[in-house]
């Protein structure tokens, strides 16, 4: 590092990008998020990721369902939301044991705006649970990557579902007003 | 295969797309099409889906995206591609040239009791592949066009929709393996990976 000892630390979604690209992420489906705007935006420019943009977050379980039988590894990207969608989706996750890795960014929960968010937004965790993926939850941008990394390791070694949490208190709250 | 009411027996139309597959990969959606699959004859180049309904499509694009060299065909129904319509969206955008879609369309839900699905009075899938950019779309009504099609997934520049007109009876039920770990293992063995 020719940087000073001094200099800002790292932006954590570009640590998330290191950890996809050195799991060797091939395939990344995503909804849009405010919250994962720049990730979306370090993916779509990476010429060895094929981002792909989906209507609804379940297709994204269904394509890294058919990347893994072709032996491409994937993440797939979405806000709290859209967890919702995916649950049925998740039986042909957990019947094949395909290994899957959801990063999720949360609304409905630190200094919300919008109560339409909540309903979902509380119920994010339990709903993944109920659908026995692994959880795991990220409050402070150092821990980021490294969870996202733990996350992409149990899932490819193991045959396992799991879904990264990105805290509203993390991303920030989206404003609303200017 | 007189199909004198212009519908192709589904059974008839999966051996003509599956003839000379060669090494074809093919996936299949929840139920009848993978029933179709199973009968004319189990291999390991085939993924059934038993269950996820909607999925088909978008499991062929994962596929065909990490195998950018094989051929991959996704044969499913009018109610299974119903519930995923979005997914023609997405195929749109990417286009993938080692894709095609074929949609066995009776116009019911054959697995439930054969009530109408949309297709049946209001909805056109073709329009609705075309409309989301998939532009070389074929309406297939006779085994004529099913072998022309068939020919045209070896070697097609771009991502391919076929809706397959077939009749609504309900021939027995041949079951290929369901255990998804095994199915899942096993085709990716039979492509070479670990």
């Amino acid at each position: 590092m020719s940087e000073p000892a001094a200099a800002e630390t790292p932006d954590w979604r570009d640590e998330i990008f290191a950890a996809l690209k050195a799991a060797e992420i091939r395939q990344v489906g995503y909804v849009p998020d405010a919250g994962h705007a720049r990730l979306i935006e370090l993916c779509r420019d990476d010429r060895d990721i094929r981002a792909v943009p989906l209507t609804s977050e379940e297709e994204g379980v269904a394509l890294a369902a058919g990347a893994w039988l072709g032996g491409e590894r994937t993440a797939l990207l979405m806000q709290s939301s859209g967890v919702g969608n995916c649950v049925n989706m998740l039986s042909l996750t957990k019947n094949c044991r395909f290994p899957l890795v959801m990063l999720v960014t949360m609304r409905g929960e630190w200094a919300e705006f919008n109560p339409w968010q909540v309903p979902m937004g509380t119920k994010t965790q339990a709903a993944l649970e109920l659908m026995e993926v692994l959880v795991y939850r990220v409050e402070r941008a150092e821990d980021a990557a490294e969870t996202v990394a733990a996350a992409l390791d149990i899932a490819y070694n193991g045959d396992l579902a799991t879904a990264v949490l990105l805290s509203q208190r993390l991303i920030g709250a989206k404003r609303w007003v200017k | 295969m007189i199909s004198s009411d212009r519908r192709l027996d589904r059974r008839a139309a999966i051996r003509a797309l599956l003839e000379e597959r060669g090494d074809l990969l093919l996936v299949t959606g929840l139920g009848s099409t993978s029933w179709d699959a199973a009968s004319v004859g189990d291999d390991p180049h085939n993924f059934y889906l038993w269950g996820a309904m909607g999925a088909a499509a978008m499991v062929g694009l994962g596929l065909t995206l990490a195998q950018p060299d094989r051929r991959v065909l996704v044969v499913t129904g009018d109610g299974e591609m119903l519930m995923g319509l979005g997914a023609l969206a997405t195929i749109g955008v990417q286009r993938p040239p080692n894709l095609a879609i074929a949609v066995f369309d009776n116009g019911h839900y054959g697995e439930t009791g054969m009530q109408a699905s949309h297709t049946d009075s209001a909805v056109e899938l073709i329009g609705i592949a075309r409309a989301c950019g998939i532009k070389e779309t074929f309406d297939i009504s006779d085994e004529l066009g099913l072998r022309d099609f068939a020919g045209r997934v070896k070697k097609a520049a771009t991502t391919l929709f076929a809706r397959v007109a077939i009749r609504t009876d309900e021939p027995p039920r041949i079951l290929p393996p369901r255990d998804g770990v095994y199915l899942k293992n096993r085709f990716r063995q039979a492509i070479g990976l670990p």
